[in-house]
């Protein structure tokens, strides 16, 4: 296991220099002056260009000014917002709010998800299995804001069930809508993907041995089939993690959730540069280490890879 | 069905007791979206207490759907469509899952036969084997649970068990995943035991070791044995009374030994023909006298008989003697550096060997044996670390370019089949003619003139030509990569496990069809196997290597005669059906 | 072959004992070895896919659909004559359904229905150029990769890596936020497609990995083919199905992402016409006039909904074990 978790770590090194310098390239690589065009059509205010330019080192050669933003990450230092407040005070204002969200759509898509799926695979082309493939079909299709807008209208405004903004202090009553929200596309493919899991794995041959063992289907399901349909899945949510964030920015935003995609989505309508670079590098790296720790996750589920000779 | 058909062993069996399984004109139907497609017509056995019994037949025989049907674990849409398996007088088809479960495991063990695929990678060893404790009451409480597992594996032959318990399946060998899967199965010490192929996918004499232990086991028990095999020679060695099983049908069931001597229908007829391990056997009783052989071809084993195409073959070789080398190798050595480790590993060890024109050679091994990686060096895939290949006195080294394409002109190979020798996207005629366009013979039309020649020579229809490999059954796809092979006219042909993977009725008309091939085109050939028994009918001389090194060198004569070394005489013993006392 | 055939052997022999059973040769015939049926038919993997697809109802329905938006994206002039912008007239701002505009008008007081359909050609171009993009991209660093293995393999998988490790959408935030005065279809597809890539590289290598290990790979080798010509005439075709059957789902991925991006406000500018830019004028007036925001959302939704159907069926039709799983 340890040359498992030494290997993975290494790997995630050249990522993260990758991700990083790509992002800096996008934006301070374009021709003209990279703070002007931040701005774009605004006029912005010259004290903020002062410390912008001190901030992102313009004067030096370009790669020195990533080096010097690199080591300002290390620091935690992840540059000023817009309105020149540093963006980890931000962050730290709004994280735990994004956190609690988070955490409840995940809890809704993966149990539901998972439960949902583990009943279709195991009722392959029952009334059950066929609706749920439908409705998953169909929660795949739409994209986000169109689930936000639904959900905020039919349960918002004409059923008046949840508030279609969420209060201040974010209580966890008002953030059940748009985690169901956020959580319903990845419901969707946790469904699918536990689906053809479990009937795959229902086909393989160690799950006729436990059978012939004498073993009862009530065992079975959980520990042969389920157990090991798992894996796929959590490889999913991995990678699914940037829909989340994705997702959380349109989410938060229509919601007036006041958590980090919030933020994000805020300054991206108001075109605030700044602020969106900041916080796309802030989410990137969130997805970078939670790749990090599915993947670590992954060999403590997955023996295979754990002992690796 | 006729009633000797439906009865067949009780009809006039010496004793009365009361069978422990007797299946009665048993029926499986698999559902598919043309109808129900039978799999098993009608089939009938009884095993009584403590005997073995095996069913013989090739795939598609329904001879493991039987099996499977006895513990109701068919796969997918199977289904018991008739007749009644009866267990100690319980008829199990008759009863519900829950009773069932009670029997399974307990009563009746099972053991699979893909030991690679039929433990679950995500649980320990350990834990596998006790679960099937738990479930079947043998023992209570986790210290108990646990001695007990630690003494079915020391038994199955794991000496260091109770180290191993914690150990995953991955960190098993194939032979070692066999043991545990026989500790699982005879855990309870059930009545009766089904293993099904369980030894097909291990090496030959990883085989027998498991396979002596099984008997040993077995019989201390006193449980019942109901073994599945195609391996007809494996068949008798092991059981007392067979059942010969064939599309669906019992066509033969007595004691193994009478039917190995005179078999009547003539199904079972081919099959005692065209079974290497028995025709080796006979070959070898006979060597000296093979035209007083008193076994002849009838017509209904004609192109089968493995004894047939052996002496044709002989006589061939024996006009061919005294010829010069096609293939000299001398010296060759292969090492491969692995990754994240200093030491290398030596795939190939200082291998010397010759083939003479118009002959055979068969470089025999188990896997990891580099006989492989020897023909990947021949073929150029592959470079030598060290050593020379001499194709025709050419060192094939240093060639380049237009050299090498003359060289690869000149031999080519002929692989495995599964489903991976041809391009399952090309049709059976640019398969053919790809090696014709490579080297630029000819124009369109004379290609295709010759695309239909080779179909000839390996006996297909030319209206294959534009069909694609998915239609074909393995052998003939390897037909197709035959005729590939032998579309540059090739002086050598290197066969890489050419006929490992097919039934031994397919396998025997291959044999026959590779043999008339080399007499007629006057063909060299090396022939890598890990079965000694074919090696007897299709080689004149055997070059045996373990670990990569050369082991023993002679003419098959004198390998299969007055083997030297101990590993050879281990393979030798290995062939199933030594054992058995033939009257040739 | 006859029954004296049994009995004959039956005689030479000593008789069989009681318990030597055979079958009557008429109820258990002996059939030739490995005939050689030759089908109607030819029969591949795509023709296959074909004979299972058109039997699918889904197939026809959505290619219809598919179909149908192709057409109005091609020539919306044939399914409305209402200018999409210059009739806008705030007389009409919010207004109901009338003769000639059955959908109503938006805040600016122009048709939905008109702009609906004008729009469909901008997400369908995002669309398909995306997917070339994507597939390009993903068909070369996939298929060298896979192919070539080694220090080829460990450089572009992680350069693959890098693109991955960087949510699409995300990406094309931050690049479209630069590109403020060049906002169009074509730098909004070139800021999507940049970083989708390297799912179906992922794929393609995976694939390319199984195909090339075959030994019908070996044996052109042993002809002496070359290796470029393998990988083109042998490995790639062998390893491609997968890779068409992610790119009509990552087709209605790329319409959402323009959408998504519009919606945001950082997609294309606010002249040209995308459901996608409706959706996020119209977002303000949910309340009070929640149309003007339902219809755009429904031609996108619908047409992703397409897109995945049809994807669904390809990936089907391509994947034998995939059928297995209906």
């Amino acid at each position: 296991m340890g040359g498992y978790i030494l290997r993975r770590l290494l790997q995630a090194i050249p990522v993260f220099f990758g991700t990083t310098f790509l992002i800096y390239f996008m934006v301070f690589a374009m021709p003209g002056d990279p703070i002007i065009a931040m701005f774009g059509d605004k006029t912005p205010n010259p004290a903020l260009v002062a410390q912008l330019r001190a901030q992102y080192h313009l004067d030096q050669p370009f790669i020195v000014q990533y080096f010097i933003y690199i080591g300002g990450i290390f620091r935690g230092d992840f540059g000023i917002s817009y309105s020149g407040v540093p963006v980890g005070d931000i962050l730290l204002r709004t994280f735990p709010v994004t956190l609690k969200l988070a955490v409840i759509a995940l809890f809704f898509e993966t149990v539901f998800g998972i439960l949902v799926g583990l009943i279709s695979g195991l009722r392959k082309g029952k009334l059950f299995d066929a609706s749920s493939l439908v409705i998953s079909l169909i929660l795949i299709s739409l994209p986000i804001f169109v689930i936000a807008f639904v959900g905020q209208y039919v349960f918002g405004v004409q059923l008046g069930w949840a508030r279609t903004t969420v209060g201040p202090g974010a209580p966890v009553g008002d953030l059940i809508l748009p985690a169901l929200v956020l959580a319903s596309i990845s419901f969707a493919q946790i469904v699918r993907l536990t689906r053809s899991s479990v009937i795959e794995t229902s086909s393989l041959d160690f799950v006729r041995t436990a059978y012939s063992k004498g073993l009862s289907r009530n065992r079975i399901v959980p520990v042969h089939i389920l157990r090991n349909s798992l894996i796929p899945v959590v490889t999913y949510l991995a990678t699914d993690f940037g829909v989340l964030l994705v997702g959380a920015t349109v989410t938060e935003g229509i919601f007036n959730v006041p958590g980090v995609g919030n933020t994000l989505y805020q300054a991206i309508i108001r075109s605030e540069g700044p602020t969106v670079v900041s916080f796309v590098t802030v989410m990137v790296l969130l997805y970078l280490v939670v790749n990090l720790i599915v993947d670590l996750l992954y060999g403590l589920l997955d023996p295979r890879i754990r002992y690796v000779k | 069905m006729s009633s000797t058909m439906s009865a067949p062993s009780s009809a006039g069996r010496a004793d009365d007791r009361v069978p422990l399984l007797q299946i009665n004109n048993l029926q499986v139907g698999f559902q598919t979206q043309t109808g129900v497609v039978p799999a098993v017509r009608g089939a009938s056995l009884s095993l009584h207490a403590g005997e073995t019994l095996a069913i013989v037949g090739e795939s598609g025989s329904g001879k493991s759907t039987t099996a499977h049907a006895i513990i109701n674990l068919l796969p997918g849409s199977g289904k018991v469509t008739g007749g009644e398996i009866l267990f100690e007088g319980r008829d199990l088809t008759k009863i519900s899952e829950k009773e069932m479960q009670q029997i399974r495991g307990k009563l009746i063990g099972f053991v699979p036969q893909d030991p690679m695929a039929n433990l679950n990678p995500v649980w320990s060893v350990g834990f596998q084997v006790q679960e099937a404790i738990k479930a079947n009451g043998i023992a209570t409480g986790r210290a108990d649970v646990k001695k007990h597992a630690i003494q079915v594996l020391k038994e199955a032959g794991l000496a260091d068990a109770d180290k191993r318990l914690k150990q995953f399946p991955h960190q098993f060998s194939g032979g070692m995943r066999q043991r545990v899967l026989i500790g699982i199965g005879l855990s309870s010490r059930p009545k009766l035991l089904i293993a099904d192929e369980p030894t097909s996918a291990l090496d030959v004499t990883v085989q027998r070791t498991i396979l002596d232990n099984l008997e040993k086991l077995t019989r201390e028990i006193g449980t019942a044995l109901l073994f599945i095999t195609h391996d007809l020679g494996l068949a008798a060695e092991r059981a007392e009374h067979l059942v010969v099983m064939y599309k669906g049908q019992v066509v033969e069931s007595g004691p193994s030994r009478e039917i190995l001597a005179n078999p009547l229908h003539p199904y079972t007829q081919r099959l005692v023909a065209a079974a290497p391990s028995l025709a080796s056997r006979r070959i070898q009783s006979s060597v000296h006298r093979l035209a007083e052989l008193d076994y002849s071809a009838t017509d209904v084993t004609e192109g089968l008989d493995l004894i047939e195409t052996a002496e044709v073959r002989a006589e061939a070789a024996a006009a061919a003697s005294k010829r010069e080398d096609a293939i000299v190798v001398k010296d060759l050595t292969k090492v491969y550096k692995i990754r994240g480790n200093k030491e290398a590993f030596t795939a190939v060890d200082n291998v010397s060997f010759s083939i003479q024109r118009g002959t055979t050679m068969a470089l025999v091994g188990e896997s990891g044996s580099g006989k492989s990686t020897v023909a990947k060096m021949l073929l150029r895939l592959e470079d030598a670390t060290e050593g020379q290949i001499l194709i025709n006195g050419t060192d094939t080294a240093p060639l380049k370019g237009r050299a090498l394409l003359d060289l690869r002109r000149k031999m080519q190979p002929v692989f495995q089949d599964p489903y991976g020798s041809l391009d399952p996207l090309r049709n059976i005629g640019n398969t053919i003619s790809e090696p014709l366009n490579t080297h630029k013979v000819g124009d369109k039309k004379s290609r295709r003139e010759r695309v239909y020649e080779l179909l000839e020579q390996v006996s297909l229809p030319n209206a294959l030509a534009s069909r694609y490999p998915g239609e074909l059954s393995g052998g003939q796809r390897q037909r197709v990569a035959i005729a590939r092979a032998l579309a540059l006219k090739p002086e050598i042909v290197i066969l890489d496990e050419a006929v490992s993977a097919l039934d031994v009725l397919v396998q025997a008309q291959i044999l026959q069809l590779l043999s008339d091939l080399q007499t007629e085109l006057d063909l060299t050939y090396l022939f890598i196997t890990h079965d000694l028994a074919v090696v007897r009918v299709i080689a004149d001389h055997v070059t045996v290597m373990q670990r990569g090194k050369i082991v023993e060198r002679a003419t098959t004569d004198e390998v299969f005669d007055n083997p030297q070394m101990d590993y050879t005489k281990e393979l030798l013993n290995a062939i199933p059906g030594a054992g058995i006392a033939l009257r040739v | 072959m006859s029954n004296d055939l049994t009995e004959r052997t039956v005689d030479e022999a000593t008789p069989p004992s009681a318990n030597h059973f055979v079958a009557p040769l008429e109820e258990t015939p002996l059939l030739a070895i490995d005939v050689v049926k030759v089908a109607d038919k030819p029969s591949n993997l795509w023709i296959d896919a074909w004979r299972d697809a058109r039997r699918r109802p889904i197939f026809w329905i959505s290619g219809f659909f598919i179909v149908l938006v192709c057409v109005v994206a091609l020539f919306p002039g044939l399914f409305t004559n209402v200018a999409p912008n210059n009739d806008c007239q705030l007389i009409n701002s919010n207004g109901g359904p009338t003769a000639g505009h059955i959908l109503g008008f938006t805040k600016q007081g122009c048709d939905v229905y008109s702009r609906i359909i004008n729009g469909t050609s901008t997400s369908l171009a995002v669309g398909i150029i995306v997917i070339v993009l994507t597939t390009v991209l993903g068909i070369v660093f996939g298929a060298f990769a896979g192919f070539y293995g080694g220090a080829v393999d460990g450089f572009l998988s992680r350069i693959g890596d890098i693109f991955f490790s960087i949510p699409y959408i995300l990406a094309a935030v931050v690049i479209m936020s630069v590109l403020v005065n060049y906002r169009s279809v074509w730098t909004i597809s070139l800021a999507i497609g940049i970083f989708a890539w390297p799912a179906t590289a992922r794929v393609l290598r995976a694939e390319i990995l199984r195909v090339k290990n075959s030994d019908f790979v070996m044996a052109s080798e042993a002809l002496g083919v070359s290796s470029l010509r393998i990988l083109m005439r042998h490995v790639l075709p062998n390893s491609i199905a997968p890779v068409i059957a992610i790119t009509t789902i990552s087709l209605a991925g790329a319409i959402v992402a323009e959408a998504t991006l519009s919606f945001l406000g950082v997609g294309l500018g606010s002249s040209i016409m995308s459901w996608g830019n409706d959706i996020n004028q119209a977002q303000k007036d949910l309340r009070t006039n929640p149309q003007t925001l339902i219809y755009p959302s429904l031609a996108l939704s619908l047409t992703v909904f397409a897109f995945i159907l049809m994807g669904e069926v390809i990936r089907d039709a391509l994947d034998p074990k995939a059928r297995a799983l209906r």
